[in-house]
């Protein structure tokens, strides 16, 4: 038994190598070049896409149902856990309990408590298993502090992921301020709340060096400045949600807490902007943001609910819709899941090259459903997309070569 | 997305004139529904005390206040005593009631009781709406947070409408605290959907984003936007905005946007003026202007906010009671 399996007759999107038809050999839990053994497990895949697994950056809980339905096989939650990742005993605890299905890669906390004051122990968390340090759902709003966490990373050539809103522009807000959160009465931030934050976090990462991975970046106006920055050669990368390239704020109307989220729906330019953002690079990583809350949570008046949204199992489907309509190509789309987040983490991971460890997943891309958030996968349903017709259902999950079921 | 049931303009149930189950908000509602409302409130303005059929005899109406208030609830409650109904307060301090599911168990409770008509008020926007979800009765919004509050913009375009001939075309000044407004937000809606001119006046702290969407015209010079209005309407300034947070100062409040008598007849010399109290005297408006026999219509706002009540819990409790027509 040679623990080989033949992957016949697929769509091979390689976001390194291309896409090409073929088959794809997996020897060890490996992708592998070369010769077929002869006793190869063989899957037909039927001319389908064989693509990386997902590898979801930022995620608000572990949860294997949404993943396995989303074809996500590696996962780096936040650091505001509870308990919060920022000692090596929980960073450790989590590195482990996903295997060997998930892989969770933790985001150790930048600051101790996430709190925002005191440096975390980056250092032993990194050697306990943690693959980046982060600000988790929250702004820095102290700059010597950020100022000091960005030095302290850099010397440890580790990404530093922040969330970029000025806090003293969106304290108790709970929308964008606009025609939507006017009509609903809902406290609001100005959408420049995002660019502030952005612009401190750019120049202190220019100023110190460090690797700079904005988790979200949602309004034109910080596209801008991180697209000018990377112009630079500043060391920043930045992600988005689904929600925010297909949403814009008038989707929190009647009050529709699913649309709740962190940063909040912006308005239509903003929305427009982001897709524009996807389209030219700018945006290097697409999650989900995966956030699941249940009706305790979110079954509430708009502003005292919980933030956040589930979105591990509409991640791919989504995102197939964006290549459909033009924005971005489907080795763009593998990039955005796999390749770039797997990079941000130094993982070996993301591409189909020889070598790689076969995390692989097989899509029916054309497959149609209906996002229903009663019947969503996972640990609670709460989709700002239910009701929303897509196509593109995982056929098949492996992680190093193993079936994932 | 699926369409929520409690949308209002949702032909659910009542009648054709006004086919609401609920009234949350002004918002959905047409023009010929609200002035269908002003004129069922009109036959309430001169009934004689003791006089009026009891048409809500042997109905419960339930009055949910989340968040205290004075004026509003006792004015609901007048308005159903008036129409025979057997009326329950329920005062749920903010402190007792906690938020979250306690909010859907309390609708819950109160839907088992089986009232006939909830009045509901709660300090977060859309609460009132979330009940409305749960329950079997009609719902009537008392206001919610800073989303509506829509029996006060009804009030207040009756009292409009009576003293004025009409609200079409007539230039309403709202001045205040806007952005913390449910009544500024629910007036807006019922004024400029009745064909009003309308105005809004506050420093930009107070003023609420992209509020020229709305069809009015933002200033923040009172004496510009007092200009050859026929109605000013001016909003209470809680005290602790006023310290600083969002205003420099009383003093400095009313020296910009304080309606005095002096800038009352420089300005706007035949202006009704209203407001929907309680008043900070010698904040917002001077006790010369709010005492003014003639161009205070205060007092008559009140008296028009117990009729239109009536004609509110009436027409929401029709189809219940079997009204021709209604069912």
């Amino acid at each position: 038994m040679s623990g080989a399996i033949l992957f016949r007759d697929a769509r091979i999107v390689c976001p390194a190598a291309g896409e090409r038809r073929g088959d794809l050999l997996v020897v060890d839990g490996a992708i592998a070049p070369g010769e077929t053994p002869a006793d190869a497990h063989v899957i037909d895949c039927r001319g389908r896409i064989l693509a990386p697994a997902i590898v979801d950056l930022g995620v608000g809980a572990i949860d294997r149902a949404a993943c396995r339905a989303g074809g996500i096989v590696r996962v780096a939650p936040l650091p505001d856990q509870s308990p919060p990742l920022d000692e090596p005993g929980a960073v450790q605890r989590l590195a482990l309990i996903g295997r060997p299905d998930l892989w969770i890669h933790p985001i150790a906390a930048a600051t101790r408590g996430n709190a925002g004051a005191d440096l975390a122990e980056m250092a032993v968390c990194l050697s306990a298993g943690a693959r980046a340090v982060g600000t988790g759902r929250h702004w820095i709003a102290d700059s010597g502090v950020m100022h000091r966490v960005l030095s302290y990373a850099r010397d440890l050539d580790v990404v530093v992921m922040s969330h970029a809103e000025d806090a003293g522009l969106t304290g108790g807000a709970v929308a964008t301020a606009g025609e939507t959160a006017t009509r609903l009465g809902l406290p609001a931030a100005p959408a420049l709340a995002e660019a502030l934050a952005v612009t401190r976090d750019l120049m202190l990462a220019e100023e110190t060096g460090a690797r700079l991975h904005l988790r979200q970046v949602t309004t034109a106006a910080a596209f801008a400045l991180v697209r000018a920055a990377k112009a630079r050669g500043v060391r920043v990368t930045c992600g988005i949600t689904p929600a925010h390239l297909l949403l814009s704020d008038i989707a929190m109307s009647d009050f529709r807490t699913f649309a709740h989220l962190s940063p909040p729906l912006r308005d239509e330019g903003d929305r427009r902007a982001a897709l524009a953002a996807l389209a030219d690079g700018t945006i290097d990583v697409l999650c989900s943001g995966h956030d699941p809350r249940g009706p305790e949570e979110k079954r509430l008046p708009f502003a005292d609910s919980s933030v956040g949204a589930a979105g591990a199992a509409t991640l791919l489907a989504l995102g197939l819709g964006l290549v459909r309509d033009g924005i971005v190509t489907l080795e763009r789309l593998f990039a955005l899941l796999a390749t770039a987040p797997a990079r941000l983490l130094g993982l070996e991971a993301g591409t189909l090259a020889a070598g790689m460890p076969a995390d692989l997943v097989l899509v029916d891309a054309d497959a149609p459903w209906r996002i229903d958030a009663d019947a969503l996968p996972g640990i609670a349903g709460n989709t700002p997309f239910d009701g929303l017709p897509v196509q593109g259902r995982v056929a098949g999950l492996w992680k190093a070569g193993r079936a994932v079921g | 997305m699926p369409p929520s049931d409690h949308r209002p303009g949702t032909l659910i149930e009542g009648g054709a004139v006004f086919p609401h189950r609920h009234l949350t908000g002004i918002e959905g509602l047409e023009p010929h529904e609200i002035t269908f409302l002003l004129d069922e409130a009109e036959r309430w303005v001169d009934a004689a005390p003791g006089g009026p059929e009891k048409r809500l005899a042997g109905l419960t109406q339930i009055n949910a206040f989340f968040e205290n208030s004075t004026r509003t609830l006792l004015s609901f409650e007048i308005a159903g005593k008036r129409l025979g109904a057997d009326v329950v307060n329920m005062h749920a301090a903010q402190s007792s009631v906690k938020k979250g599911e306690t909010l859907i168990d309390t609708a819950m409770t109160l839907n088992a009781m089986r009232a006939d008509v909830i009045v509901i008020r709660h300090m977060s926007s859309g609460a009132v709406r979330l009940i409305a979800d749960k329950v079997d009765c009609p719902v009537l919004n008392a206001g919610d947070g800073r989303h509506e509050h829509p029996t006060q913009a009804l009030l207040d375009a009756l009292t409009i409408r009576r003293r004025l001939g009409g609200v079409a075309n007539r230039r309403v000044v709202i001045c205040g605290d806007l952005l913390h407004s449910r009544v500024a937000r629910s007036n807006i809606l019922a004024l400029t959907a009745l064909a009003a001119e309308v105005r809004v006046c506050a420093p930009s702290t107070l003023m609420p984003p992209a509020i020229e969407r709305f069809g009015v015209t933002p200033f923040t010079d009172f004496d510009a936007a007092m200009e050859g209005a026929d109605v000013v309407m001016m909003l209470r300034l809680q005290t602790e905005r006023m310290a600083g947070g969002y205003v420099p100062s009383v003093r400095e409040y009313h020296l910009r946007y304080g309606l005095t008598l002096d800038r009352l007849e420089r300005r706007a010399p035949g202006a009704l003026v209203m407001h929907p109290g309680p008043m900070n005297r010698g904040v917002e408006i001077d006790s010369a202007v709010a005492d003014h026999v003639e161009r205070s219509a205060i007092t008559e706002q009140v008296a028009m906010g117990v009729a239109v009540r009536m004609a509110c819990l009436d027409v929401l409790t029709r189809r219940r009671r079997g009204v021709e027509g209604w069912a």
